[in-house]
């Protein structure tokens, strides 16, 4: 804690020099009503909302997360914006009229914020379509973009019903990845699953959230389709294995299986349909095209 | 009974019981299948889940735990008799730590998957690198004391460098990965393993095996083992290639076990009189039964949550070896 503390102060001392800028940024804040004109996110999926609702000049900066193409699905629009590492120092100077952050990652640094007289506000990570619909809602009203996420929910709502509309030849499926971690329910990935109108053979091994699950235990499950999720790293780790074991590689040969992106259900938003999209052309027996999920 | 008689049986025995805790290794497991089931899958052409599971997951850990086990044994054995030192062994001298380190090294740079055999290589040299900077610190005839403080610097030294690596890598996994090269584990091997380690430790066995005459001789101390005939510098080279080969093999794959070699040598000692040539196969098959006994354990007693091998292990070992040093300091004083 002793870092936190030592940091603190010296916030506090940028604080003291900037006393006049705070308060200028207290009385933007304290117009809550008002349409914030100057947003600082600094959370993946906030920052991949904000930039779904809000309009051209409302978003001043996002995330470093966001530029990553590995956990971004708009790594691209991103690079338009002012990156920030979600350091207090770097928000405060930045003088938002809303910082935007997730409810677990960045606590000390929104409490930091907070007590400097920022407006912050946060978002729970989305487990189930309805926390994606209910976290679209929020962030519309906070940008004063209330039509425009109505028209969102109601695209998605459309979406799922036009993939799950899709036939399915196969029952149940599991989500396994690195380190032979498998998710269940209450995952936003299950959820997906579900809406594809899959069973997640997490629930038959008792697994609630994300488990480890032998391999052993996996081909026991008998899955209809396999489902994993590729990452693409810089360099391996013997995290990865488990996708090259032989037991698992024969077990994915006899059953069907597809890769989703990671970044289409890491945070939940319109193109989490993607994945369900993929998964129910997977459960149909289509192939997979390949730079659908972009 | 005599000696011959008593040595006979005791080989006897620890074959029994290494056949045993085999098959035993085979049929425990995470997927409950029958113990007939599992015995049948192994046997049987068809490829249902079963025998998936039997020839894919369970024959190659099994054969890995044994194999393996027989590695630290013996190379526990012969360290001790060729550095007349009876807290020698892979994991306190830091040979396991150094294997490891060049593993971690090979794997996570990419070569192991540019070069097949560069893992169990790169794993080699860094044992190799570890039994020469031993030696050079302690000397050939180096105390008690004086190897094993070299070895306590040497295996924090390539701990160290190991979870450097490990944080340094890209990966966000590879940081997690620290644990598993520390305490090891053979949780989810396959038959790949065993063919990439399996040749080098057979060589190490080898060559670890003709040291059996000579080692009988050094105990009468080295010149009189030199006036007899023995070599000491192919006696060097075999016995320091000999264990690189096969503990850097086993730990290329499996993560650094430690104590194994360190216990199964001195309970065995007794029941088989003081000549290494006599107790070197004896360690070999005791460290097997000892590794896959544990190995087995870890299924039973934690399944589901991945314990590491070297927690169990140590858990023997640890206190083992704390006897040990107290009753080395009574004798050394």
């Amino acid at each position: 804690m002793k870092p936190g503390r030592a940091y603190a102060q010296a916030i506090r001392r940028v604080a003291a020099a900037f006393a006049m800028a705070a308060l200028a940024s207290m009385a933007n804040a304290a117009s809550a009503g008002e349409v914030p004109r100057r947003v600082v996110s600094m959370n993946l999926c906030t920052d991949q909302l904000a930039m779904l609702l809000a309009e051209d000049g409302q978003l001043h900066s996002v995330s470093h997360l966001a530029t990553d193409p590995e956990a971004s699905v708009l790594a691209v629009e991103a690079r338009g914006y002012r990156v920030n590492h979600g350091l207090a120092e770097e928000v405060f100077l930045m003088r938002p009229d809303l910082v935007l952050a997730g409810a677990y990652t960045t606590r000390a640094t929104v409490a930091l914020l907070r007590r400097l007289g920022f407006r912050a506000e946060e978002f729970e990570p989305e487990a189930s379509f309805d926390d994606v619909r209910a976290n679209i809602r929020r962030m519309g009203a906070l940008l004063g973009h209330q039509e425009r996420a109505e028209a969102m929910v109601a695209a998605l709502d459309r979406d799922l019903a036009e993939a799950s509309a899709q036939p399915s030849r196969a029952a149940s499926a599991a989500l396994y990845s690195s380190n032979s971690y498998v998710s269940g329910s209450g995952t936003l990935a299950d959820a997906a699953l579900g809406a594809s109108g899959l069973d997640n053979v997490a629930d038959m091994l008792g697994i609630k959230g994300a488990g480890r699950v032998p391999l052993e235990a996996l081909i026991m499950a008998d899955p209809d389709l396999v489902v994993t999720s590729e990452s693409d790293f810089a360099r391996p780790a013997l995290a990865q294995e488990n996708f090259r074991h032989p037991a698992f590689r024969a077990l994915s040969a006899h059953k069907m299986a597809v890769s989703v992106p990671d970044k289409l259900w890491i945070c939940g938003a319109p193109f989490t349909v993607e994945a369900v999209r993929i998964l129910r052309r997977a459960a149909a027996g289509q192939p997979i095209e390949r730079g659908d999920a972009r | 009974m005599s000696e011959d008689a008593r040595y006979r049986l005791v080989l006897a025995g620890l074959a029994m019981l290494v056949a045993v805790l085999f098959t035993l290794s085979l049929t425990v497991g995470p997927a409950a299948i029958a113990f007939s089931d599992s015995l049948a899958g192994l046997l049987s052409d068809d490829r249902g889940a079963i025998a998936l599971i039997m020839r894919e997951i369970r024959l190659p850990r099994a054969i890995l735990g044994l194999m393996i086990g027989a590695t630290l044994g013996l190379s526990g054995a012969v360290l001790q008799g060729y550095l007349r030192n009876p807290l020698a062994e892979p994991g306190l001298l830091g040979i396991s730590a150094s294997a490891s380190l060049g593993a971690v090294l090979a794997i996570y740079i990419g070569l192991s998957a540019a070069l097949p055999l560069g893992l169990p290589l790169a794993a080699l040299s860094g044992a190799v690198l570890a039994v020469l900077v031993i030696q050079a610190l302690a000397g050939i005839r180096g105390g008690t004391l004086t190897i094993i403080l070299a070895g306590v610097a040497v295996s924090s030294f390539a701990g160290a460098m190991t979870s450097l690596a490990l944080n340094l890598s890209p990966n966000p996994f590879a940081a997690l990965e620290i644990v598993f090269w520390m305490l090891g584990s053979l949780t989810d091997r396959s038959m790949a393993h065993v063919w990439l380690s399996g040749p080098f430790m057979l060589v190490g066995w080898a060559m670890l095996g003709c040291l059996g005459r000579p080692l009988d001789m050094l105990t009468l101390g080295a010149d009189a083992a030199q006036s007899m005939g023995v070599g000491m510098r192919r006696m060097q080279f075999l016995a320091v290639i000999g264990t690189a080969a096969s503990v850097g093999a086993a730990t290329a794959v499996a993560g650094a076990i430690g104590f194994v070699g360190l216990v199964v040598p001195h309970i065995l000692r007794p029941l088989v009189g003081a000549l290494p040539s006599r107790l070197l196969p004896a360690s070999a098959l005791g460290g097997a039964a000892m590794l896959l006994a544990a190995d087995v354990l870890v299924r039973l007693v934690a399944p589901g949550k991945d314990l590491k091998l070297g927690v169990l292990t140590a858990i023997v070992g640890a206190p083992f070896f704390l006897w040990l040093v107290w009753k080395t300091r009574r004798t050394m004083l």
